[in-house]
Order: C-alpha cells, then sequence, then structure tokens
C-alpha cells in the first residue's frame, strides 16, 4: 500500500519519458520528410489558410482586447506617477516582448492546434493513415509535414497582427478614451522598442512556439487511440500539453536570453 | 502441391493480453479468390492487416510473395505494399478529396505518368465499378455501397498482384452485394489476381470462393469450399450451414 505512489509516481515518469522519446523520433521523421520530395506546396498552402487565415478574427479581436486593457490599466497605473507619456512604451514592450507571442501561440493551440489534432485523429479513426500507408504513401510526409510546417510559418504572422492590433488597441484608449497626445503614444514607443532585443527576441519565440504547437498537434493526432473517445482525449491533451510547454519554454527563453 | 501467394508461417498474435492468434500456420493459393470466414473477433481483418504489414505479430512469419513483411521495416514495406491493394471496410476514402482524386492520389505518387493517361486509368476503373458519374463528389456524398464499390476502384486501380478485401458485402442490400461480388470475381478472373476477401456472408462466399478458410476457436479450417460444406467436420458444417440459412 505505502509503496502504491511510488509506483505510480514510476509508471508516470515512464510514461513520460517513452512520450518525450516519440515525440522526438516524430520529430526526427518530419525533419526527413521536409527534405525528402515531392514538397506539397500546394497542401501547405491549404494549411497556411486552414491554420492562419481562418484564425485572423480570433486574433485581431483578442489583439485589440488586450491592448486595450493594456491602455487603460497601463494608464491608470502610470498616472499614479504621473508618468502618462510612457503609455506607449509599456503597452509596446508588454505585447512585443511577451503577450503577442505567449497568447497567441495559446490561441492558436486552442484553435488551430486542437482542430489539427482532431482531424489527423479522425483519420486514424477512419483508417484514412492506414489507406494512405497501404498506397504506399508515407502518412507523415502526406499528412503531417504540410500541417506542421504551415504551423511553424504561421505563428510568428500571426503574432505580428495580435502585435499589431494590440498596439492600436492601446492607441484607442490611450489617446481617443484617456485624452494622451497621439505623437507621444508613438514617440514613446519608437524610442523604448529596439528592433533586435525586442522585435527580433518576439519572433524567435513566435518560432519556437509555433514549432511546439506544430510539433504536439500533430503527434497527439497521429497517435490517439482509434475511437471517439481518442480522439477526444488526443485533442484535450493538445491543448493541455501546448499550453503548459508554451508557458514553460517562455519562461526558459526568457531566463536565458533575456528575450 | 498448393502455389502460396501470401502464406502464414506458426504466428503469434495477442492485442494486450487477448490472445487472436497461437501458432497459426496457413497458406493461400496464387491467382485465386480465397474467403476468410470466422465470427465476430476470431481476427479476420486482424489477418489482413498482417499481411499489409500494418500490425505486427508477437512471433512467426509472413510470407507475402516471398518476403516476410513482420521483419521489414516501414520503408521497406512500402516497397511490398507496391504489389498489395487493400478495400478498408469503412473505404478509407480521403475524406477532404474527391472520388477522382482519391483514385488518382495513388498513380500520381507512384509518378511517371501524364495527367491525361491518369484520367483515363481513372475513369476506367470507376466505369468498372458502375460509378461512371461519382468522380465529382466526396466520399461524404456517396451512399454505403458506392464508398465500397470507389474503394475496391482504388484498391486495384494500381494493378496489384495481390488484393485484400476487408467485408466488402457489410451492410449492403442484396443487390449491391451481387454487384460487388460481380466486380471483385471479374477483377480476379480478368487479371488473375490473387485475392484474399474476409467475410461473414457464406451465401457470396459459396459463390465466389477458390479456397475457403474458416477461423474457429483454437483452430482453422481450410480447403475447397464444397469440401468444406459436405466434409466430415461437424463444427464447419454447422457453420456454413448455420450461417447460409
Amino acid at each position: 500500500m505505502s509503496g502504491g505512489w511510488v509506483q505510480d509516481l514510476g509508471a508516470a515518469a515512464l510514461r513520460f519519458v517513452l512520450d518525450l522519446g516519440g515525440l522526438a523520433v516524430f520529430a526526427g521523421r518530419i525533419g526527413r520528410a521536409l527534405v525528402t520530395p515531392p514538397l506539397r506546396f500546394r497542401a501547405f498552402l491549404d494549411e497556411l489558410y486552414k491554420l492562419g487565415v481562418l484564425s485572423f478574427v480570433v486574433i485581431t479581436v483578442c489583439g485589440l482586447a488586450v491592448g486595450m486593457v493594456l491602455g487603460l490599466q497601463g494608464y491608470n497605473t502610470l498616472a499614479r506617477f504621473g508618468a502618462t507619456g510612457s503609455l506607449g512604451a509599456v503597452v509596446g514592450l508588454s505585447l512585443i516582448r511577451e503577450l503577442g507571442p505567449v497568447l497567441t501561440a495559446l490561441l492558436a493551440t486552442g484553435r488551430a492546434g486542437s482542430a489539427t489534432t482532431a482531424e489527423i485523429g479522425t483519420m486514424v479513426v477512419t483508417e484514412q493513415l492506414d489507406g494512405l500507408r497501404m498506397m504506399s504513401i508515407d502518412p507523415v510526409h502526406f499528412v503531417v509535414m504540410p500541417r506542421a510546417t504551415a504551423m511553424l510559418t504561421v505563428m510568428p504572422l500571426l503574432s505580428g497582427l495580435f502585435i499589431v492590433t494590440g498596439l492600436f488597441g492601446g492607441y484607442l484608449v490611450g489617446v481617443a478614451f484617456m485624452g494622451l497626445d497621439g505623437g507621444s503614444y508613438l514617440s514613446s514607443l519608437e524610442s523604448s522598442v529596439d528592433f533586435r532585443d525586442d522585435v527580433l527576441g518576439s519572433l524567435v519565440k513566435a518560432v519556437v512556439f509555433g514549432l511546439l504547437v506544430g510539433l504536439v498537434s500533430t503527434y497527439r493526432g497521429f497517435r490517439s487511440a482509434p475511437t471517439s473517445a481518442g480522439v477526444s482525449a488526443a485533442t484535450t491533451s493538445t491543448v493541455v500539453v501546448g499550453s503548459v510547454t508554451i508557458l514553460l519554454v517562455d519562461y526558459v527563453i526568457t531566463a536565458l536570453w533575456g528575450v | 502441391m498448393l502455389d502460396a501467394h501470401v502464406e502464414f508461417s506458426h504466428l503469434t498474435m495477442a492485442f494486450g493480453s487477448r490472445p487472436i492468434f497461437a501458432d497459426l500456420s496457413c497458406r493461400f493459393p496464387r491467382g485465386q479468390v480465397s474467403v476468410v470466414l470466422g465470427g465476430s473477433g476470431s481476427g479476420k481483418t486482424t489477418m489482413l492487416r498482417l499481411i499489409g504489414g500494418l500490425v505486427t505479430p508477437s512471433a512467426g512469419g509472413i510470407l507475402v510473395d516471398g518476403d516476410d513483411v513482420a521483419r521489414l521495416s516501414e520503408r521497406e514495406l512500402f516497397r511490398v505494399r507496391r504489389k498489395l491493394g487493400m478495400m478498408f471496410q469503412g473505404g478509407a476514402l480521403l475524406d477532404s478529396m474527391t472520388v477522382y482524386d482519391n483514385l488518382a492520389l495513388p498513380l500520381r505518387e507512384q509518378g511517371g505518368r501524364s495527367e491525361a493517361e491518369i484520367a483515363e486509368e481513372v475513369r476506367d476503373r470507376l466505369a468498372a465499378v458502375g460509378l461512371p458519374d461519382a468522380e465529382g463528389l466526396l466520399p461524404g456524398q456517396l451512399s454505403g455501397g458506392m464508398v465500397k464499390r470507389a474503394a475496391l476502384a482504388r484498391a486495384i486501380i494500381r494493378r496489384p498482384t495481390i488484393l485484400l478485401v476487408d467485408e466488402p458485402f457489410s451492410g449492403l442490400d442484396p443487390i449491391s452485394t451481387r454487384r460487388i461480388e460481380s466486380v471483385l470475381l471479374e477483377v480476379n478472373r480478368r487479371s488473375g489476381i490473387t485475392m484474399l476477401v474476409v467475410s461473414h456472408d457464406v451465401p457470396s462466399t459459396m459463390r465466389m470462393a477458390d479456397w475457403l478458410m474458416l477461423l474457429l476457436p483454437g483452430r482453422v479450417a481450410e480447403g475447397e469450399p464444397g469440401a468444406l460444406a459436405h466434409g466430415a467436420d461437424p463444427e464447419v458444417t454447422e457453420f456454413l450451414a448455420g450461417d447460409a440459412a
């Protein structure tokens, strides 16, 4: 009885290591597929549309809302110190360095990542992946690679969109609602944001998150049990594992490279 | 002496703690229609998946045209699968593609054909299975019988030497059953393809099978359909007569 929890812990640790190993092998297979012809550019474009264009509205609305909240909170806080002129810097740095890539990745995990897992999981249930194997077509090459690379490509673009709409939201609240001078908002933003440290750092985070979400969502779908409950569990797992991993990796990147 | 195209040798297979096959050995003759019969959960579909290398046995070998698929890597399996066509029970058609693209896909992937040649092949196969007007439809827009026929057309489009057919008659009305049956027989007679059909439809089986295998609890009975149906094994005759009734 007393050793039961140790056994459970050991089993969980073993499952985690096996899962991590499986993920690494899967990433290797995607990498190999990337350098194996054909390129599947058409499928890649289709996925770009599904993952990117169809996420446009949710990213725009959320970016605007987050920017407006930042503008409001930032203005009220800065007003206590008589520093409302720095609102552009506060909103800009928060969005570019942290909130833009992180929130975009979390939103993309919930919308596009879960959809990718469900789609591939359904292909497992309906034997479509086995059908491809029997036609001598590698499902990693045909199904997974275009989706994973599209996610990697689309994440920095969506993050950029989130940041731009967020900056506009902050401007709207600060200038239109709170009466701050527009020039002061923009000049504070311009003088505080460094292209190399802030913008490129943000881009690096978005690319890393795109890689993570693409990998986790396709892997979970590919490995889902061939039942409806299996697809449901895989989809949930993508959202949970993806979100937690994004936040942990964000901390690691920030701590190691100060981005 | 039976000329075996597919051969199982001392095969053992289990799903978790549930044994499916224990030391199974059997052979399927080249160029003939072999039908595998058995109760639910007897391992009929697993047998086809083993031949295709989609699942791996825990022991034993599966010789497919001389290659032991149980010992091949995924990459090597792709080479063997070029000789195989498989019609899945649910069709396994890619639901985001039209029927035309589903059939054209294996030819495009194989390469070496112009789009015009591919179009000719696809239309030829669709006509052969009685679906000349379905090329623009998505799998979701097809009836159960049409899905089976489209899946059969895709399975034979690369001209395989071995065709694996999983429950071709399940859920079909008698007319559709007859149509699929005649298409399968036509494919076999015209191209001399080795055909392994998994079914629980005894009347169809008795009409089309050259070779019959019956998966019974703990053992296998195999032979020519007439010989099995009128043989001395009461379990076999009861199964065939009971299902036929």
